[in-house]
């Protein structure tokens, strides 16, 4: 494909044929600092989290640890909160992830085109996402949806609108969805435009001469070429978002029916110190990243095996 | 008709930006004035926002914050160039593999770590320790950093290399004079990449430090109070904390495009 092509030089290079040990050990070894340091840090702390959903163990109570066995596990599948947690989190993501898609993709078709103070636009337009995201969290909840003296009914207000609704209390999980939609949706437009402004003009021109309609255009050649793109953003975002931390601590505390899974697993740890539970939460969110992991890796390694023809 | 697309691309430019522009000027408001109903939009301009949030304490808190993304930057740096060397110009056997276990670790939330990270922060006395946290953002940045080096690094042609080794070139004078020129935008997307995302980053920092160690994400959550006014303080608070950012992403948007599509986008 028309951004990868410049990969061929190590495609093509014939595969590596290590002649001796020494010369295998030579090649890996600028590979193995990263490796190990990447294990340990990132691999054991797994394992303990497994180890430790089998423990009965809460901090406030430090005399009373042992052997839970599967315990935990029937706890958690049984807390309503946390099935609840799940739900919270797959329709966060999901919400986030295709609306500042569909967003993005307007915005970048529209940047896309030739316009005066066209490149000021796009600096607007990123601007959202280079805002810390816990600051952008705080001013969304304090300074745009406040019922009092936010700028949201401050517009309502010169509108001429009596109403002055409470956004958070009203729509707790829109708000939350709102304000990582304003942060994403940039991130988004951003690979998007770099998408459509890597498509070979070619096709396009020769369509045009065919008499085929902008529409048309859109369907059969732009569309295609920006698959690949619209996979690639949804799939970094969905990794980001289901993670997102930030602004349902900051807007919602996680109260009002928004706590997604981290949210769930900080306040288990923290706020309760039930560590029995919380790992077995932790193994399940894992279990569950597992599957999504299989399927987006499965994505991206086709996009590789694309990329290497 | 495009006249018809440039009004709607600057109505939609201004309307994603009216929060960040709302944001600046709240800041250069009285407290009084930034929270009034209709908003008071020509009130006039103070810095006592700024004056309030830096006399508060602030300035631990940014350079902490500093020397977390800064420092894990460099080692995250260290650690993926010879890694992505050894996926790319001469890899190793099952590359592909290796370099998909790097991503595959991006994958797993990182709040499942957290708490053992937690009580292995604990027993080692590193509680509320910006080293530890340093190193955290190290293992959550390094397998982004390896993509995207190995993928600025694919980009070395082999023709040069081989050129420049049949000429007599040793493997360093090969790294300075020929891997080098040619990876270092590739580089500054990385680092531009990695200190947003550790100068962002609010979980690990809030679980692991407290008064000492504390990061500006952290102070940032901290500064809401329930009494009195603090909207101008926070928005002046806000803008501090994401000026870096802000500035670092501006001056480098089409570095920021390549870092984020992980390479794919050059």
């Amino acid at each position: 494909m028309a951004v990868m092509t410049r990969e061929r030089s190590v495609v093509d290079r014939p595969p590596p044929v290590p002649r001796k040990g020494y010369s295998k050990w030579a090649r890996r070894a600028p590979l193995l600092p990263a490796l190990i340091f990447l294990i340990i840090v990132t691999q054991l702390p797994f394992v303990a989290t497994l180890v430790i959903s089998f423990m009965k163990w809460n901090s406030l109570d430090p005399t009373n640890r042992g052997f839970a066995g599967f315990d935990n596990y029937v706890n958690v599948f049984t807390d309503p909160d946390l099935r609840s947690s799940v739900v919270n989190t797959i329709v966060l993501t999901a919400s986030v992830v295709l609306i500042s898609l569909v967003l993005g993709l307007g915005l970048a078709l529209l940047l896309d085109k030739k316009f005066a103070g066209r490149g000021f636009v796009r600096t607007m337009l990123i601007a959202p996402f280079l805002v810390v995201p816990v600051a952008a969290a705080l001013i969304w909840k304090h300074v745009l949806y406040n019922p009092e003296y936010g700028l949201f009914n401050g517009i309502l207000n010169w509108l001429g609108f009596d109403a002055q609704p409470d956004w958070i209390s009203n729509m707790p999980m829109s708000a939350v969805v709102l304000s990582l939609v304003w942060q994403w949706t940039p991130f988004m437009m951003l690979i998007l435009l770099a998408g459509l402004q890597s498509k070979p003009i070619e096709p396009v021109e020769a369509a045009t001469i065919d008499g085929a309609s902008s529409f048309q255009i859109f369907r059969y050649l732009t569309f295609p070429h920006l698959r690949q793109y619209l996979e690639l953003g949804g799939l970094l975002g969905s990794i980001y978002i289901v993670q997102n931390f930030d602004a349902v601590f900051t807007i919602t505390s996680g109260g009002l029916g928004t706590a997604n899974l981290p949210y769930m697993i900080y306040q288990t740890f923290y706020q309760a110190h039930e560590y029995g539970e919380a790992s077995a939460a932790g193994v399940i969110v894992v279990a569950g990243s597992i599957i999504i992991a299989t399927f987006a890796l499965r994505t991206v390694s086709s996009l590789f095996k694309e990329e290497k023809r | 008709m495009s006249r018809v697309w440039g009004v709607l691309a600057w109505f939609a430019g201004i309307v994603f930006f009216a929060p960040v522009a709302w944001m600046f000027l709240t800041s250069l408001h009285s407290e009084t004035d930034a929270a009034t109903n209709p908003p008071s939009v020509l009130a006039p301009l103070t810095f006592d926002g700024y004056a309030e949030f830096f006399d508060s304490g602030a300035w631990p808190p940014l350079i902490n914050s500093f020397s977390a993304s800064i420092g894990s930057t460099i080692i995250v740096l260290l650690l993926a160039i010879p890694a992505a060397y050894a996926l790319s110009i001469k890899p190793v056997e099952k590359w592909t593999d290796v370099l998909f276990f790097f991503l595959s670790t991006k994958m797993m939330p990182v709040v499942a770590a957290l708490l053992p990270i937690y009580l292995i922060a604990q027993f080692s006395g590193m509680l509320d320790n910006i080293s530890f946290l340093t190193l955290l953002y190290c293992s959550m940045n390094l397998p982004i950093a390896v993509w995207l080096m190995r993928s600025f690094l694919s980009e070395v042609p082999k023709e040069i290399l081989e050129a420049a080794s049949i000429d007599g070139a040793g493997l360093v004078t090969i790294l300075r004079r020929v891997v080098a020129p040619i990876a270092m935008p590739g580089i500054a997307a990385t680092a531009l990449i990695c200190f947003i995302f550790s100068w962002n980053e609010l979980l690990f920092a809030r679980v692991l430090t407290g008064v000492v160690a504390g990061t500006a994400p952290v102070y940032l959550t901290g500064f809401v109070t329930s009494q009195g006014l603090f909207l101008a303080k926070v928005c002046a608070a806000a803008v501090v904390v994401s000026l870096p950012v802000l500035i670092a992403g501006f001056a480098a948007q089409d570095k920021l495009v390549q870092g984020l599509s992980l390479g794919a986008v050059k």
